[in-house]
């Protein structure tokens, strides 16, 4: 038997279909604890490299016998070292992540929510490593892109695969736990990059201002796209209604959470637009309409074939944080005790302002860890 | 500060740049200093957490155009 690689595509293929996988992750403790491949069936354990490097003799009684073991470590070359030893040691099924981490971070998978009322359907793009959800919606040849994730490539393949060129390009928000590849997919296929005025103000670069009531036509009449201004993540987050059936979120409201305010500031900021928006302005929407958001936060809230969606009538009945009656209860749980701020946050933002403009290697570095966007109630 | 020993891991990725350091530390004696010179980005949180493990301490570290330099004292 000989050592395999295992792509982040096939892995991320076993977590949605909810296959057994025994993990062995070989990167430092600290690096693990912070942020790793999670699953229904995912089993893992943490063993560093460096503890290996004499020989898997130590671990080999933690290790499954008869099943698949995934070796995994940050880039790919422990965790080839590692899976070598354990071949050699005799078990039979050993795979190594290629492109470690890395690739996990970057692998973007599309997901179809359905179809539109008079053609055109939409699609969700699931980073599963990260946890960042963002979306195509298609119609008659156009494509609208929201919340577009740095790998700019997988949706322009998608898009030529499907005959469709992309019009607009639209982020709900200026983002801060990853790096918008919205200008560079604008600039590439012709399209306009649009951004909600009040979060743009130290943006550098030419764009189009996303402004509630200026709707978008997707495939000349099929499908309306409508903007909805909804601060409190931050003051210009923008939620867009799609074809009367979809609202897709930003980061104001996930299927188990809700956003969190403090991203681009001060805690406590934007409480009270949060409040606003989930507590009164959602409230006047239909509940029928389903939720998209930009992000998921546990695997549990991924569905059937890996969708992350739910019923905004239902998420007003389970979701904790659309239910602190209490204002004072619900601004102490959005500013306070909140989680860590997602890796290289201030260096995201000014990114994707245009004010610095890091190598792609950096770029990938800013975005490694869990996306940290909400406040579980 | 008196270095005993330079392991030089330029141009190496993971897991090269812990197994040169592993074992040249067993070729120092305890209390000596081991120089660490490296560019992978991944070797700072790995030395860290593998001289603590090992019961080595990291005495000081610097980066130069992209160059980190470790001083790792032998426990």
């Amino acid at each position: 038997m000989s050592l395999k690689p295992l792509t982040a595509k096939e892995v991320t293929t076993k977590v949605i279909n909810k296959e057994p996988l025994f993990i062995l992750d070989v990167r430092n403790e600290s690096d693990f604890s912070d942020w790793k491949i999670e699953g229904e069936s995912v089993k893992s354990i943490n063993v560093p490299y460096f503890d290996l490097i004499d020989g898997v003799e130590g671990i080999v009684d933690q290790l499954p016998k008869d099943e698949n073991i995934l070796v995994v470590c940050a880039k790919e070359g422990s965790s080839k070292f590692v899976g070598e030893q354990l071949v050699e040691a005799g078990f039979g099924q050993v795979s190594y992540l290629s492109g470690g981490m890395k690739a996990w971070s970057e692998h973007l998978e599309p997901v179809k929510i359905g179809d539109l009322k008079d053609g055109g359907s939409i699609y969700q793009f699931v980073r599963i490593g990260k946890g960042c959800l963002s979306y195509m919606i298609a119609s008659n040849g156009e494509a609208l892109v929201v919340d577009t994730a740095r790998m700019t490539d997988v949706y322009e393949k998608f898009a030529s695969e499907q005959n469709l060129t992309i019009k607009y390009v639209v982020d709900t928000h200026l983002h801060a736990d990853h790096i918008s590849g919205g200008r560079k997919l604008a600039e590439s296929t012709g399209g306009a990059y649009y951004l909600p005025p009040k979060d743009a103000g130290e943006v550098t670069f030419e764009h189009e201002e996303l402004i509630e009531g200026n709707n978008f036509v997707v495939g000349n009449t099929t499908v309306e796209v409508q903007p909805i201004y909804s601060p409190g993540h931050t003051i210009g987050s923008t939620s867009l209604i799609v074809d009367g059936s979809y609202l897709l979120t930003g980061d104001i409201l996930f299927v188990e959470s809700i956003g969190r305010p403090d991203l681009a500031g001060k805690a406590g900021d934007w409480a009270d637009d949060l409040r606003e928006t989930l507590y009164s302005k959602y409230k006047n929407l239909s509940m029928d309409l389903i939720v998209l958001p930009a992000h998921f936060s546990q695997v549990s809230e991924l569905g059937e074939n890996g969708q992350v969606k739910a019923e905004l009538g239902e998420l007003y009945k389970k979701n904790e944080g659309l239910n602190i009656s209490d204002a004072e209860r619900f601004n102490k749980t959005v500013s306070e005790n909140l989680p860590p701020q997602p890796n290289a946050y201030q260096e995201i933002r000014q990114t994707n302002m245009g004010k610095i403009d890091p190598e792609e290697e950096e770029q990938r570095e800013m975005e490694i860890g869990p996306n940290r966007c909400a406040v579980h109630g | 500060m008196n270095i005993n020993k330079t392991v030089d891991a330029k141009g190496l990725a993971c897991p090269m740049p812990i197994v040169r350091t592993k074992k040249a530390i067993d070729e120092i004696e305890s209390g000596q200093i081991l120089e660490v010179i490296a560019t992978d980005k991944g070797a700072k949180s790995d030395l860290t957490a593998w001289a603590k493990s090992g019961g080595h301490e990291l005495v000081d570290s610097k980066e130069e155009n992209g160059v980190f330099s470790f001083y790792i004292k032998k426990g």
